[in-house]
């Protein structure tokens, strides 16, 4: 099992992410904003939180246009997974690979702390080893994660069971609670809060260790 | 500019002030971004709207418009 975790100057969670991925026992490659193509038979590609750009223009559109989310694109075309997490969120809804948008925090904040999550869907490879109406616990650290859809897009999320996962006590002000969502063909996920911060007893909570787990029991029978 | 029917958080909280410093009849403050391109001759209205469209504005969450002077 193969992951790549693309760095941007400014990515922050990067090599927690990598972490994250070599506990389920992935093997991670570190993927270079410049780089123009991504390492072979990389079974996912995990896009980190951070300020890619220092958050230039607005969150992500600068990395949405680099090198690197060329070759991203032409993964999710072609049926490749990818895990965006925080600013990696930002990058997805910049490429146009998620809909929608993150504007700044209602509450013009920046936050940062464990919040309660619910698990909207268990069907998807991310979020198979939870089931829907979990509760889980995972932290979030961000300035811009007030997602925002219009009313078609949001009606065609919710009918197609695209809403991974939503807000117990929306910290942000992202419509109908939203905190993560899933492609069409359900292999690209974007979520504000951070998994790979919460994968590890010694992080403070273990929730989003079941992410990291799934994603390789799906590979490993691949 | 965002659009409108998307909530502009900074917007209201500049309103706010404005109302706490004694300007009254503001009634809605809408923040945008104002960018500014030196060009050469060569480059046309289409070529900036096109810039528009691909990265200097977010279509989803914002209306821009181009002014060549």
């Amino acid at each position: 099992m193969r992951a790549g975790v693309l760095v941007f100057p400014g990515s922050n969670g990067d090599r927690d992410l990598a972490v994250a991925f070599r506990a389920a026992g992935f093997d991670v490659k570190m993927v270079w904003h410049k780089d123009s193509s991504l390492p072979d038979n990389l079974d996912i590609v995990g896009i980190p939180g951070g300020f890619s750009y220092g958050d230039y223009l607005r969150c992500g559109a600068i990395a949405a246009q680099s090198p690197i989310c060329r070759a991203v694109a032409d993964h999710a075309g072609r049926g490749g997974y990818v895990l965006g997490v925080c600013n990696g969120f930002q990058v997805l809804t910049e490429t146009g690979l998620l809909p929608g948008a993150l504007l700044r925090n209602s509450g013009l904040k920046y936050v940062c702390r464990t919040v309660g999550l619910q698990v909207a869907t268990a069907a998807s490879a991310f979020t198979e080893n939870y089931s829907a109406g979990d509760t889980v616990e995972i932290p979030i650290a961000h300035h811009d994660g007030n997602y925002f859809a219009d009313d078609d897009t949001l009606a065609r999320l919710h009918g197609e069971d695209r809403v991974a996962f939503t807000y117990l006590d929306n910290p942000n002000g992202s419509v109908q609670d939203i905190a993560g969502i899933l492609s069409e063909n359900r292999r690209v996920l974007g979520m504000m809060p951070h998994p790979e911060r919460a994968a590890d007893p010694v992080l403070g909570g273990t929730d989003g260790k079941a992410m990291f787990h799934a994603l390789a029991g799906t590979f490993a029978t691949a | 500019m965002l659009k409108t029917g998307v909530l502009d958080p900074q917007g209201e909280a500049v309103r706010h002030a404005l109302g706490a410093m004694g300007f009254d009849g503001v009634n809605g403050v809408r923040q945008g971004k104002v960018i500014e391109l030196d060009l050469d001759d060569s480059v046309s209205e289409e070529d900036v709207t096109r810039m528009c469209e691909q990265l200097l504005a977010n279509t989803v969450i914002e209306s821009y418009s181009v002014e060549m002077g």
